[in-house]
């Protein structure tokens, strides 16, 4: 146990009323799961789900030269984001490792929002603050200005629909626009971490337990339901989405990751971490790193993040993130392995699960994708 | 929740029985089902394999986590539950009942075992 007092969210006594298992996440409160985890992932793939995720650090950068700093601070595009639209993108360091992976909203011709993992939040805010130095911009910490909820799943746009006159037809995966959600001013993105089409409604924090019941009464003919951390994390891993401090770290480049097209070097100026980016781009490609690549089992034991890749008796990789993974009904892993043995069906493949090599199947990311 | 009074309790939250034509049954508590999540996987120990009070007989593998599974006595396993094997989530839905682990004939157990009154208020502090 840590012995500084855990945050907790708008919506912790929500959570609790409705019996959720809370856990420490980044040294937040945050519900686990609510009943089962396998029922809760299943109901945002065939239905809908509720997320709270306050403990998400948002950043706001406004002023004449957001964009620019922007540019500078992140590997992406930033100045070519269109306002109401929203951009994956990363912020390495000098050396060319990933701080983090953070999604950027262009709120206006000269504000954006920058979300960021929550165990990163701080180191985030620390880089974007000094790295806006000489810049004619601000950057203002306002992770306690925001409470987020998230609606996910295939009714999601029917639910949202029922309670916003927002254009919600005309609203674009990865795109945000303010409006209201049940009477409360929201900033409505259609964006997620689940594989699935949703929402994620940024709040003030007042307003949180309002709009969560709202959200929980015009989802319950749908079959919406309270979902936790451990099903968002089953439901990112099918959808084969990288997770930082498992698929990403400061270890790895962005090249080393799979993840070089986010790097944009035709972008004008300097960038933090170009030269050494640029170095690992062309060792890239003249020496392939390991390939992130999916594993999914023939038995039912579990790889875990950590455990050995194997083909006979070499190690040829390490799994990053595994689970059951409640759709496909076998356990599932994400794994950085050889190049040799990175192409889907490759033979002989094993993970080292404490001791014993089960066999697991190479295939292609992601696990599971939507039908549209 | 509330452990059934019959059953005595181990502080690694197994169950244990009274014996029946000779042998226990083990199984977890529901407050060690609720603790692990959605339980995928258990690998129990053979029949006629020996174990020991407070020693690792096999795992429980769970949506996050996989956890040892500790015999609560020593002694020899008469029986394992196949139904179990074949669908682990049974440890959840009916821990004290359909989720019971495996049976053994006692040779010998540890002083500490606890009463359910006692596993309630161990659990609860």
């Amino acid at each position: 146990m840590s012995s500084t007092e855990l945050r907790r969210t708008a919506l912790d006594a929500t959570h609790r009323a409705l019996g959720a298992t809370m856990t420490d996440f980044a040294g937040w409160d945050m519900p686990l799961r609510y009943g089962s985890e396998r029922d809760e992932h299943l109901a945002v793939r065939s239905r809908a789900g509720l997320f709270d995720l306050s403990h998400m650090g948002e950043i706001t950068v406004t002023g004449p030269r957001a964009a620019e700093l922007l540019d500078f601070a992140l590997v992406g595009n930033i100045g070519s984001v269109k306002p109401g639209r929203a951009r994956y993108t990363m912020i390495c360091r000098e050396d060319g490792g990933i701080l983090d992976d953070l999604i950027v909203y262009r709120l206006g011709e000269t504000e954006y929002m920058v979300v960021a993992n929550a165990s990163n939040a701080q180191v985030v805010l620390d880089a974007l603050t000094e790295r806006a130095a000489g810049f004619d911009a601000e950057v203002r910490d306002d992770r306690d200005a925001y409470a987020l909820l998230a609606v996910q799943g295939p009714e999601s746009p029917a639910i949202v629909k029922s309670l916003t006159d927002a254009d919600l037809d005309g609203l674009k995966y990865y795109a945000g626009l303010p409006g209201t959600v049940a009477g409360v001013p929201a900033l409505i993105a259609r964006t997620g971490y689940t594989g699935e089409d949703g929402f994620e409604l940024f709040v003030k924090p007042e307003d949180a337990v309002e709009l969560w019941r709202a959200l929980t009464e015009a989802g319950e003919g749908a079959g919406l339901v309270p979902c936790g951390l451990s099903c968002r994390d089953t439901l990112r891993l099918e959808a084969g989405m990288p997770l930082y401090g498992h698929e990403l770290t400061t270890a790895l480049t962005p090249f080393d990751a799979g993840l070089g097209r986010v790097v944009k070097f035709e972008k004008e100026g300097d960038f933090v971490g170009r030269a050494a980016l640029t170095e690992a781009a062309s060792r890239a490609e003249q020496n392939p790193p390991r390939v992130l690549v999916g594993l999914v089992a023939e038995g039912r034991r579990v790889p875990r993040a950590g455990y050995r890749v194997v083909a006979g008796t070499e190690v040829i990789g390490e799994v990053t993130s595994g689970a059951p993974s409640p759709t496909l009904g076998k356990p599932i892993a994400m794994a950085y392995v050889d190049p040799a043995h990175a192409a889907p069906g490759t033979a002989g493949v094993g993970v080292d699960i404490r001791g014993s090599h089960e066999p697991y199947e190479v295939v292609a990311l992601p696990f599971y994708k939507r039908q549209k | 929740m509330s452990n059934p009074q019959q059953l005595r309790y181990s502080k690694e939250h197994e169950w244990l029985s009274g014996a029946e034509d000779g042998a226990s049954t083990v199984g977890i508590t529901e407050h060690a089902a609720n603790a692990l999540g959605d339980v995928v996987f258990v690998q129990l120990p053979e029949v006629g394999d020996s174990v020991s009070a407070g020693e690792t007989c096999g795992e429980l593998e769970s949506t996050k986590s996989v956890s040892d599974l500790y015999s609560p006595v020593s002694g020899e396993v008469t029986e394992v539950n196949e139904d179990v094997v074949n669908d682990p989530s049974l440890v959840n839905s009916a821990p004290f009942e359909g989720g019971w682990l495996f049976k053994v004939r006692i040779t010998d157990e540890p002083a500490d075992l606890l009463s359910a009154d006692e596993y309630t208020a161990f659990t609860a502090g």
